[in-house]
């Protein structure tokens, strides 16, 4: 078997051409720049719209507000009620979402190529007039609401709100930014105006396209698309120190399977050992049933259908953490594995074999990212989000291709801190060690 | 204004799309000599494929008392063969830098690779070997059994939804297997092993009851030379028979059940009616039952959402869902989720009230031409991934339909009359083929 793998690896080298994608920078008459991969043999468009800051932008006691506002923008704008601008969607047969995150406000559209001009009209007037109307906000509202009431019986929103608030506590990454029930029953059709003029501001967006659409034409609709939203908008929120200590935490829920979150503090992507890490990463948790923590927890032992680690880069903070999930009566088995693997990469770092297949996986998997428009439009936004280099894709092998024995040893004892990880878990859990802290979750 | 003004742009453009759709899918088919069935999709964009074999044996062709052991086998598919060790499998996926993974459902369990397109060739050699060389011992069983019911306390027992969706199927089909969860009832997975295992794995995997599909970067000949030299030496089984499955008895009474969880917050009220499949030769029921399932609740300008959540606010939310490609009777669904203060009862009044009056009122034209437009555009938004034109074909090819059936199914959608629908509609709306659920938080904590 040794044998066979390392004859693939060998002829692995040769990546497939794909990453050799060629992204164009256009710049509109009215400065707005956009990356574009043309793409002409399917008569569409994939556009991708972020703005950065996102529900982090919301002011305190207005928690929720900018999630809100987002779920209104497709509710109703310029001469248009909800009905109306679902059945002008409807009629051109294109697509528009629209959603919030900690860190982003997102706007992914679709459209043909043969009415892009009525379609980019429409979304424009979603961005630029949208109308907040006193029954759409009661509407809307009502769903969201709705959905909180859900996530608080559900054991992976309690397990998350917890981990969240023990990483992040008062930065807005330590709260849900869908906001409470009490903050978002208390929001204003002013504070959604507010929200709307401080998170979709000129100062703050990324554009990308995908598709059958040239450079020219792309720097032509930018201006009328965008151009008429505020230079700016609210101050970006500040950096957060993550606060986890050692631990386990738990949160009494009846439910048969517990659910816990585990992790620490990362490493910034602007890290000169950002891509050790990354490639460290593949081998102790991200990287699919090869990965170390699924031969020990799920396939040696079968403790779990699934555990993986991520590294978590934010906006404001970078994380490393991980999930698993195991019967009530199995999980301190698969927290007291996960501990100790920790512990002995951080030791040991990683052998030679895992450190070229985890090489050979990434550089061999990253061209079949771009799969189509709508991934590329994707792809095209999150590297300028990032602030990473047009060029990145044609790099970013040679970077993953560079890390050494050294750099994972190095970037694992560095990284790894077994004395700081904290585990959070919601369920009914035995056998934990006596120092787990007992909490409630919130609304229980 | 504005509207007329875009559906006028609308109706030129239909025009135009019908016009882009004569170029069709690039789509080849063809069958090996030991029965194995082969599609290829091309798209050469990127130079990656998907590399998928499909097997005509899912949940429902299992024998009573082994639930779940079709997707225990799929499991255990990536344990080791002759040729090699468990988990070797996806770690030479890995270093090949591709990604692998498998899925079971009713009619069907399927495995696949995404990977670079010269690795086609290492990719066919490694799934022909465990098609028929797997090797399994006690060990493996014992192991993975462990794996599929945490798998089972993850979709399943964490998620009242999931455990009410269980009941409601139970409910529905008196003798079909689909009645059945796929991933089985606990008890009986507790007692799946190797034995049973075995006996799924020796009967139903096998070329004649396999579909190779490929998409992506691959020519036709380039497929066929490299099936006939990896899957076609494998013989046929000749002991497969035709797939047969216990059908339904007329149903003749209506049920009703309740589900109560504590974990419920929000609770809602979902009917399912027992409702005819696509058909080889015969699609034109199950075309007219997927543009009702649009009318009633697909978007924000469908009757119910209109009704319920906008008119009059007794909803949430509200959908109609209709799976269309099923080997035998599959079911119609409808959804309602009610506002704060709004009972069970309410809802459910309200949704039979609102369907009511859509039979009475009949078919608004200008709704019908518009879900027609957006159909046509999504075979356009479709050709930008392959992966998921392999799916459909897969899926259709487990569920007894044809590729000619595929290819002639955006035809048969386009040639569906407002009379049709309601048509439909009167056929599937029978109360006595239904099953009404409320899922309810517990009593304690109810509202």
């Amino acid at each position: 078997m040794k044998y066979i793998l390392s004859c693939f690896l060998s002829f692995l080298m040769v990546s497939p051409a794909l990453a050799e994608i060629e992204i164009t920078e256009v710049t509109s008459p009215g400065g707005i720049t956009a990356w574009l991969v043309p793409e002409p043999s399917i008569p569409f468009v994939s556009l991708e719209i972020r703005f950065k800051g996102g529900a982090s932008l919301d002011l305190p006691e207005e928690r929720g507000a900018t999630n809100l506002m987002v779920g209104l923008l497709e509710e109703g704008a310029g001469d248009m009620d909800a009905q109306g601008f679902a059945q002008a969607t409807e009629e051109l047969a294109a697509s528009f979402g629209y959603s919030a995150s900690d860190d982003a406000v997102s706007v992914s559209a679709r459209f043909l190529s043969e009415n892009r001009d009525d379609a980019v009209d429409l979304l424009r007037k979603t961005l630029v007039e949208p109308r907040f109307d006193e029954a759409a906000i009661a509407r809307v509202r009502a769903q969201v609401m709705s959905g909180l009431r859900s996530d608080a019986t559900d054991p992976d929103a309690i397990v998350g709100a917890e981990f969240d608030r023990i990483m992040f506590g008062d930065h807005p990454y330590g709260s849900h930014y869908e906001g409470t029930l009490d903050s978002v029953a208390a929001l204003t059709r002013e504070d959604l105006v507010d929200a709307w003029k401080g998170a979709l501001a000129r100062d703050r967006v990324y554009v990308s396209a995908a598709g059958d659409i040239t450079p020219e034409e792309l720097a032509g609709l930018l201006d009328g698309l965008l151009g008429d939203l505020p230079e700016t908008g609210r101050p970006q929120p500040a950096d957060v120190d993550v606060q986890a200590s050692s631990g386990i935490t738990v949160i009494p829920f009846d439910t048969p399977q517990s659910v816990a979150l585990f992790g620490h503090e990362g490493i910034p992507m602007d890290d000169p050992d950002f891509f050790p890490a990354y490639v460290m990463n593949v081998v102790l948790g991200g990287g699919g049933f090869e990965a170390r923590l699924m031969t020990e927890v799920r396939e040696k032992r079968g403790l779990t259908y699934g555990v993986y680690t991520y590294l978590a880069n934010k906006e404001h903070a970078s994380l490393i953490a991980g999930r698993v999930a195991s019967a009530n009566n199995r999980v301190a088995e698969a927290v007291q594995v996960i501990t100790d693997e920790w512990a002995k990469m951080a030791q040991d770092g990683v052998t030679q074999e895992e450190l070229d297949q985890a090489k050979t996986y990434l550089t061999g998997s990253y061209p079949l990212r771009f799969d189509g428009n709508g991934p590329i439009a994707e792809i095209l936004v999150g590297m300028q989000m990032d602030d990473f280099p047009i060029d990145y894709a044609k790099t970013r092998n040679e970077k993953v291709e560079a890390v050494t024995m050294e750099d994972v040893q190095r970037v694992a004892e560095r990284l790894l801190k077994p004395d700081s990880l904290r585990f959070v878990v919601v369920g009914q859990p035995e056998g934990l060690p006596d120092s787990a802290e007992v909490v409630t979750a919130p609304g229980q | 204004m504005l509207r007329r003004a875009l559906l006028a742009a609308a109706l030129s453009a239909s025009a135009l799309t019908a016009q882009a759709l004569e170029t069709k899918e690039p789509v080849t088919t063809f069958t090996l000599d030991n029965g194995m069935e082969v599609v290829v999709i091309e798209d050469h964009r990127a130079p990656a494929v998907m590399h998928m074999v499909w097997y005509r044996a899912g949940s429902a062709d299992e024998n009573a008392g082994s639930s779940g052991v079709a997707h225990f086998l799929e499991h255990l598919l990536f344990k080791g063969t002759e040729k090699r060790e468990p988990g070797e499998f996806s770690k030479v996926v890995a270093a090949n830098g591709g990604s692998d993974n498998a899925f079971t459902s009713y009619d069907y369990t399927g495995y696949f690779q995404r990977i670079a397109s010269d690795r086609l060739d290492l990719m066919m050699e490694m799934e022909a070997d465990r098609m028929v060389n797997l090797q399994l011992d006690e060990g493996d069983i014992a192991t993975e059994r462990d794996v599929i019911i945490e798998e089972r306390n993850t979709r399943v027992e964490n998620d009242p939804g999931a455990l009410f969706s269980e009941q409601r199927s139970a409910a529905q089909y008196l003798n079909h297997r689909y009645g059945v969860p796929i991933i089985g009832w606990r008890h009986e997975m507790e007692a799946l092993n190797l034995e049973k295992a075995l006996a799924f794995y020796e009967l139903n995997y096998s070329p004649n009851n396999a579909i190779l599909i490929v998409a992506g970067d691959a020519t036709p000949e380039e497929v066929r030379r490299l099936a006939e030299k990896h899957y076609g030496p494998i013989p046929a089984n000749p002991e497969l028979e035709a797939r047969s499955r216990p059908q339904e008895p007329p149903q003749t009474a209506e049920r009703r059940l309740v589900y109560r969880d504590a974990r419920v917050a929000q609770p809602y009220v979902m009917r399912t009616y027992l409702a005819p499949e696509r058909d080889s030769g015969a699609q034109e029921k199950a075309a007219a039952l997927v543009m009702l399932s649009e009318i009633l609740g697909g978007g924000q300008t469908s009757i119910l959402t209109q009704k319920l959540q906008f008119e009059t606010q007794k909803a949430v939310y509200t959908s109609a869902f209709y799976d269309a490609t099923s080997l035998d009777d599959t079911t119609f669904g409808l959804i309602v989720v009610p506002a704060e203060g709004v009972s069970l009862q309410e809802a459910e009044d309200a949704m039979d009230a609102t369907v009511a009056q859509f039979i009475e009122e009949g078919v608004d034209q200008e709704q019908l031409d518009r879900i027609k437009f957006q159909m046509k555009a999504q075979q356009i938004y479709a050709r930008d991934s392959s992966d998921s034109i392999a799916r459909r074909y897969g899926s259709a090819l487990t569920a007894g339909l044809t590729v000619e059936d595929v290819q002639a199914w955006p035809d048969v959608l386009q040639a569906v009359t407002a009379d049709d629908v309601i048509e439909a509609a009167r056929a599937v709306f029978d109360k006595k083929k239904s099953v009404t659920g409320w899922l309810m938080a517990s009593e304690e904590v109810g509202q």
